[in-house]
């Protein structure tokens, strides 16, 4: 079913006039040579930049540029002013092609080259799209969309990570007070907050694993510390010898804990996003899904997988939600697809929450991973894996 | 002694080549000194067989066939007599096998009728089709967890067959790691390689036992120029910067142990680590082929690095691309795994694609079965492996779950047994 879900080029393209035309590159080792419809080949070089055609119709265009220099080069649609950018390519190497799929409606362009990325390119040259008489759909005020998604999601990561420290701060002091049932009740529902937004504190390369290393994680001799390492203190193995944490030990990974989310928490003040990292963020959240939690992996001591399986499905429907409108204009098929889709996993993961839907958020509750039957966890994992596919799509909608 | 061994094997695989040669097969490998004669196309492709006895053993400088069965021995509380008669036993078998024959003296449809055939039958009609059986010993041959010397042969075990560390995210099952010896079973037939695995297994009983085994299909490396380079499950080329038959000066500097290499009786043997990587396939085949790319470092279609050129072109790591950034990741695999970020180390590899089935969860249970065989692994795999643990993009997609390390001893003599040097005083 996967090819009916596949956005339809003309619609997918629709974006590349405004956005980030980088992905705009959905076959890049396609070699077929100018003469279809729509199809151009561009051979950039070191003074030059030959377009196989100087006119098209409108609609969806592929250019397939290959890089006959020996520096590496760029491609540029300009519009009729000669400087704003409709579509572009960048970091072709040297003797490697890549293609551009842009949807052009009716009008004057500039096509160019940027070899060795520098200057005003060579090869400047005069473009024109003819009225083929398909109506290529117009981008509207997309921008407007773009910078209210990229704002509402500021807003979201920010409320989480100081929910995030909130909690820590208080998951910490019970533990250090010996306070262990309630450290093991703050736990899970704390650690929602940081799975709702990881991708986004996975971006801070060094904090991450200091943060939520697991066992498995460790290198040789490396240190270990952060959520994991006091998850298994607080669930210690039953069968083999495990030797407590003493209080100074406690002490100093709770404090480890807290400065680093207090980090964690000045990094992301003045985050910068992109569309492009909204559209991959759900993809990755449902990816940390199926690597980790599905499997039962993330939380082998505390088997509270499903909090954190939760906490990532939320995130992901907060980014796609978020795009909503933008996508709706591109691909109604697949927003509809991947609201079903949503729909249906939080179904199943409802099955095996144990709290009421309103309970606050530290009183979120779930069934242990260990106790879930074998079929249940297919039945979760088959729903992940019919809502990735789709949520994989969404940054090609979007992006071209 | 081991010199006139030597000479003697040497002589031997020459004539052992003069006849493949004829045969239109590519020969010389055995000896690991000149090129395959890959132009030379098989009358028979079946017909396609590689000399046993020689300075190296066959199955690494080979040129990779299309089909492994790898096997891991645990080796029963016996006599150092008895391990010595099995090495024997099987280097008979191994040698018999390779060229087309029956494991034991007796065709599968021969011998006593009112015994079980010596050979099992199902390789028979389908020629060696390149078969090749590699014998390696583990780090617990020569020294138990404990610390016994289990067959006297504790002094002997070399400086390089270290216990590997722990590699940041290893997931590892020792069900399916470790082991005391291992067998590799190469051929261009699967039949043929478990045909070879199942009857050494037999040959074993009573004095070793299967710990684990591994089929793997589709050469993930090429390990002579005349081969095109295959694909792994990720879709990519493999194995392109590999170090190649074709290369004697860099495959006697980085594969075969030298006589001034600490113990004397691994002069012509290597180092073999096999690792089992299972892929996440599914998030993998959800990703955007710009991140694809990126993560690998090479283009999917030709396997161009992405600073240009084609598949064979030299990566240029320094190449800046937009932003400022280089073109080629600072964690992409290709950078970290290339021997100029290595300091020169390298390998040979000579993995496969594994697929054994799917898991509960209705994902394949699919990746690489990773094989390399080098001269140091303190030198080769360790320090890469460090270093691609560490940061490599493609650890998202993977997971190490089965480890292991051999001493792959030197080829043996017609007449001798692989790792007869081990046991001799």
């Amino acid at each position: 079913m996967i090819t009916a879900r596949l956005p339809k080029p003309a619609v997918v393209a629709a974006a590349c006039g405004i956005l980030f035309v980088t992905a705009c590159t959905p076959n890049a080792s396609a070699e077929t040579a100018a003469g279809g419809t729509g199809e151009l080949s561009v051979t950039s070089t070191a003074e030059d930049c030959s377009v196989s055609a100087a006119t098209a119709e409108s609609g969806p265009l592929t250019f397939t540029i290959r890089n006959a220099g020996d520096q590496v080069t760029e491609f540029y649609l300009l519009a009729e002013d000669g400087l704003r950018i409709v579509s572009e390519v960048e970091n072709i190497g040297p003797g490697i092609s890549r293609n551009l799929v842009v949807n052009a409606t009716p009008g004057s362009y500039y096509t160019v080259c940027k070899p060795g990325m520098v200057g005003d390119g060579v090869g400047r040259a005069a473009f024109t799209v003819t009225d083929s008489g398909t109506a290529v759909e117009p981008a509207g005020d997309e921008q407007a969309q773009i910078d209210a998604a990229l704002t509402n999601y500021k807003a979201y990561v920010k409320d989480q990570v100081d929910q995030l420290l909130t909690g820590t701060e208080d998951f910490a002091a019970a533990y250090v007070a010996g306070n262990d049932d309630e450290a093991r009740r703050l736990y899970p529902t704390t650690r929602m907050h940081f799975e709702r937004v990881e991708p986004v504190a996975e971006s801070f390369g060094d904090l991450d694993p200091k943060l939520d290393n697991r066992e498995a994680d460790l290198a040789e001799g490396e240190e270990w510390t952060g959520w994991h390492r006091i998850e298994k203190d607080l669930w210690p193995p039953a069968d083999a010898g495990y030797v407590p944490l003493t209080q100074a030990e406690r002490e100093a990974v709770a404090a480890q804990l807290v400065e680093d989310t207090t980090t964690l928490h000045s990094s992301i003040q003045g985050i910068e996003l992109s569309l492009d990292q909204l559209a991959n963020g759900a993809i990755g959240l449902m990816d940390e899904v199926a690597n980790g939690k599905v499997t039962g992996e993330e939380e082998i001591w505390s088997g509270t997988d499903l909090w954190d399986f939760q906490g990532n499905v939320e995130g992901a429907r907060v980014l796609a939600d978020g795009l909503r409108n933008l996508l709706e204009s591109r691909d109604p098929e697949l927003a509809a697809t991947l609201d079903a889709d949503f729909t249906s996993l939080s179904a199943e993961l409802d099955k095996h929450r144990t709290s009421a839907p309103d309970a606050a958020q530290r009183d979120i509750a779930y069934v242990s991973y260990g106790d879930l039957a074998s079929e249940d966890v297919k039945a979760l994992s088959d729903r992940v894996n019919a809502l990735s596919e789709p949520l994989s799509r969404i940054t090609a909608a979007l992006l071209g | 002694m081991a010199a006139d061994t030597f000479r003697i094997s040497r002589r031997r695989a020459l004539s052992l080549a003069g006849v493949s040669a004829a045969a239109g097969v590519g020969a010389g490998v055995a000896a690991g000194r000149s090129a395959p004669d890959a132009s030379a196309v098989p009358a028979d492709p079946a017909a396609l067989k590689y000399p046993f006895y020689g300075e190296h053993q066959a199955g690494i400088t080979t040129p990779a066939q299309d089909r492994l069965h790898f096997a891991v021995f645990d080796v029963d509380d016996i006599p150092r007599e008895e391990l010595i008669s099995l090495l024997q036993d099987w280097t008979i078998a191994a040698a018999r096998m390779s060229q087309g024959g029956s494991a034991g003296e007796f065709a599968p449809d021969a011998g006593p009728y009112e015994a079980p055939p010596e050979d099992t039958g199902e390789a028979m009609d389908l020629g060696p089709t390149g078969l090749t059986i590699t014998f390696g010993f583990g780090p617990t041959l020569f020294t138990a967890a404990d610390g016994t010397d289990r067959f006297g042969i504790a002094d002997r075990r070399p400086r390089a067959l270290v216990d590997l560390p722990r590699f940041s995210g290893d997931m590892l099952d020792e069900r399916i790691s470790g082991g005391d010896l291992c067998i590799q079973a190469c051929a261009d037939d699967p039949q043929v390689a478990v045909h070879a695995i199942r009857n050494l297994s037999r040959i074993a009983f009573g004095r070793a036992s299967l710990r684990y085994s591994q089929l793997g299909f589709g050469r993930t490396s090429s390990t002579s120029t005349a081969q095109v380079t295959p694909r792994n499950l990720f879709g990519f080329k493999d194995g392109t910067a590999n170090l190649k038959a074709e290369d004697p000066a860099a495959v006697d500097e980085h594969v075969w142990v030298a006589d001034s290499d600490d113990q004397a009786w691994m002069a012509g043997g290597s180092y073999l680590v096999s690792r089992k990587i299972r892929m996440n396939i599914e998030p993998w085949d959800r990703t955007r082929l710009s991140e694809q790319e990126r993560a690998i470092g090479r283009t999917k279609g030709h396997g161009a690095p992405l600073s240009g050129g084609d598949e064979f072109t030299a990566p240029d790591f320094s190449m800046p691309g937009s932003g400022g950034k280089p073109i080629i990741a600072e964690q992409a695999h290709v950078r970290l795994a290339h021997p100029d970020t290595n300091g020169g180390a390298r390998m040979l590899r000579r993995g496969y694609n594994f697929v054994d089935g799917n898991d509960d969860l209705g994902r394949l249970n699919a990746g690489l079965f990773f094989l390399c065989f080098q001269r140091d692994p303190e030198r080769s795999f360790i320090p890469v492996q460090t270093r691609l643990a560490g940061s490599d993009l493609l650890n998202e997609y993977t997971r190490h779950v089965g480890s292991a390390i051999f001493a792959v001893p030197g080829g043996a003599a017609e007449g001798s047994y692989v790792g007869a040097r081990l046991f001799e005083s």
